[in-house]
């Protein structure tokens, strides 16, 4: 690997980097001051110049989802930081903000003034109990500080930011769902277009971006677009923070370019545990397909694990090393999906739930031939047919393991239980109560 | 309460006299303040609710829904799609354990399933003793620290099957022990005042008025 230095974990290692002073010590707020001085065109080109991209999962680039804020509806636009992380295997934002919580705060505040937003919001995720304590800290230094308010850094740019936290729901990430529950509302995603920007928060042009997205905004506009381009790839500019999790020595985020490697970020994180073979890795959570050992050499940006026939989704890797069983794993998923599926669209509602059926009877060993092409044509049946991505996602493990790992289901189906566990010990998938008969019998009239 | 031990609906809104006080009132208006339009505060209205009574009962939703000018049934849609607004009588600690898979290759099921056989056949309701409240709990982004378990949604990082025993044993003696991060959790409705925005910046005088 290249030399490279930490940008947005440099302060990690210091406490005093979550207080104002501590940030204001190690140079904070200076890209704001830059950033003050230019008009908000201007900052928007420097963002867009610098060719960062989205990171909650999408990948769009900033300055031109910044650049598409119409200012002349005669409505206030607003921007909503989106800290409501929740993927499975994710948990950069959350560190981000529990050990820097000014450098993010700092981007959003830039953000705003680009799009001449007057309140910012910041959807906390409900469980981040904490990391939403040290947000709010953060908050009411920079209102004492004056970098907050009716005059910020000492200009004419008046914001306040209003920190909301969540109550428990996965959906809730998903950028309209998201804006549903800061209106008060159940969060269902809805139908686009309109598009946010247009049409986002009450009816406004909205701005939604991801914490890590933000935190890299300062350090943007303090040392320039062009040095933050020369990190990373040509089309995914600049550093990550890559969460590593799972069967590794040391689980934990690291940072590094877009674009290093599986394997250098796992060898980062210990390299497997207890030196076992890897078997399966998701690159950027549960909801992007499995890759396996022959992927490790993929470049971890946006368009070669798109090329790998994945996803880079929000950086998180999570590794099964070779005694873990896949269908499990699986199964587990899928659990998560049907339990947070908002239950507005059909395909994902229904789909979700009949697939935890399914595959909980293939783990444990009651499972059939037929089933492994079950699931694969309910998958067809929610893919791309709801409001949002989350049936995609829950349709992502089920998919991929088939496709690497078929032989598993199908020892699964000979031995009649999970090969990875000696008969009379329980497994995972054992302890899921077995489903009441008529259901078993729905699930055969399905097949 | 039924034989079997469910509540039914008589149960749930049976609670004495209103539940927002006028002290809860006077907060609630000024969280109304903090947004453009009151509805948004419905959530942590709804938290505020669970601050005073330990949960969310019916009565506090008919209290939230005049405060906003809603429904009841609009203020309940809401209150059942999310999973931290509780809508039964609820342990003081609420016990959460991850079970999703990067906790579960490190050992989240088991901790689940040994937690299960401590506190017993109703704990994912309440214990008997009205200390804990038991959730398997999907992933909660700390699956550097996994296995992850929390208290109130305050997290523990990296909990054996040993420490987890000795966690439970000392909060049921009222020794609640220190969190990884975020110092010692306090009980439900303490977490619920800050999940309600109560610690965080809330609006003064005139402009909290302004609701």
């Amino acid at each position: 690997m290249p030399e490279f230095e930490p940008v947005l974990t440099a302060r990690w290692a210091d406490p005093a980097a979550a207080t104002m002073d501590g940030y204001l010590a190690g140079g904070g707020y200076r890209g704001l001051a830059k950033a003050l001085d230019m008009s908000p065109a201007e900052v928007i080109e420097v963002v867009k110049t610098s060719g960062l991209r989205g990171r909650g999962g999408a990948g769009f680039p900033t300055g031109t989802k910044w650049s598409f804020i119409p200012q002349n509806t005669g409505k206030p636009v607003y921007v909503v930081a989106n800290f409501d992380e929740s993927e499975p295997g994710t948990f950069n934002n959350r560190e981000l903000m529990e050990r820097d919580p000014h450098q993010f705060l700092e981007g959003l505040i830039i953000c705003s003034y680009a799009v001449n937003c007057r309140t910012a919001f910041v959807y906390c995720r409900g469980e981040f109990v904490w990391p939403g304590t040290v947000l709010e800290r953060a908050v009411a230094e920079a209102y004492e500080r004056g970098y907050l308010g009716a005059k910020v850094a000492g200009s004419d740019y008046a914001l306040d930011v209003v920190v909301h936290r969540g109550a428990g729901a996965y959906i809730c990430g998903e950028e309209t769902a998201l804006l549903e529950s800061l209106e008060g509302y159940r969060g269902q995603p809805r139908l686009r277009p309109p598009f946010p920007a247009v049409e986002g928060l009450y009816r406004s042009p909205t701005v939604i971006n991801n914490v890590e997205t933000l935190s890299c905004v300062p350090h943007i506009l303090d040392r320039g677009p062009a040095w933050f381009a020369s990190i990373g790839t040509e089309k995914s500019s600049g550093p990550g923070v890559f969460s590593i999790s799972g069967k590794v020595e040391r689980p934990g985020n690291y940072e590094a370019p877009m674009g290093t490697t599986a394997r250098d970020l796992i060898a980062m994180a210990g390299g497997v545990t207890d030196g076992k073979a890897l078997k399966a890795f998701t690159p950027g959570g549960s909801s992007t397909p499995f890759l396996t050992a022959q992927h490790l050499d993929t470049p971890m940006d946006f368009d070669s694990v798109a090329a790998a026939g994945s996803l880079l989704g929000t950086k998180a890797v999570i590794v099964l090393d070779e005694r873990d069983c896949v269908v499990d794993a699986v199964l587990r998923f899928t659990q998560f999906y049907a339990h947070e599926s908002c239950g507005k669209c059909t395909p994902c509602r229904e789909g979700t739930w009949w697939m935890t059926r399914v595959l909980g009877r293939m783990a444990r060993g009651q499972g059939t031939m037929q089933d492994i092409d079950l699931m694969r044509d309910v998958g067809q049946n929610m893919l791309f047919k709801a409001f949002c991505a989350l049936a995609d996602g829950a349709v992502s493990p089920i998919d991929s393991s088939i496709k690497y790992f078929r032989d598993e289901y199908e020892e699964h189906v000979r031995l009649g239980r999970c090969p990875f566990v000696e008969p009379g010990e329980e497994t995972a998938a054992a302890a899921v109560a077995a489903p009441p008969a008529h259901e078993l019998a729905l699930g055969e009239v399905l097949g | 309460m039924t034989e079997a031990g469910h509540l039914t609906t008589a149960d749930i809104g049976d609670v004495p006299g209103p539940v927002l006080g006028d002290d809860a009132r006077a907060l609630a208006r000024r969280i109304v303040a903090k947004y453009p339009t009151p509805r948004s505060a419905l959530v942590p209205l709804l938290y505020l609710v669970q601050s005073e009574a330990g949960w969310v009962p019916r009565k506090g939703m008919r209290e939230v829904a005049e405060l906003l000018g809603l429904t009841t049934a609009e203020v309940e849609a809401v209150a059942t799609f999310y999973t931290m607004l509780k809508l039964h009588p609820c342990g003081r600690y609420v016990l959460s354990i991850c079970t999703n898979p990067s906790c579960a290759l490190r050992g989240g099921k088991r901790l689940f399933e040994r937690a299960h056989e401590l506190l017993g056949e109703d704990c994912e309701h309440v214990t008997a003793d009205g200390v804990f409240t038991l959730e398997e709990e999907e992933c909660l982004a700390a699956c550097d620290t996994a296995p992850v378990v929390a208290l109130n949604y305050v997290f523990y990082n990296r909990v054996t099957e040993e420490a987890l025993e000795s966690m439970i044993e000392a909060v049921r003696a009222g020794r609640v022990p220190e969190a990884s991060r975020g110092g010692v959790p306090g009980e439900l409705r303490e977490v619920s005042r800050t999940l309600a925005g109560l610690t965080g910046r809330l609006p003064e005088g005139a402009e909290a008025e302004r609701a």
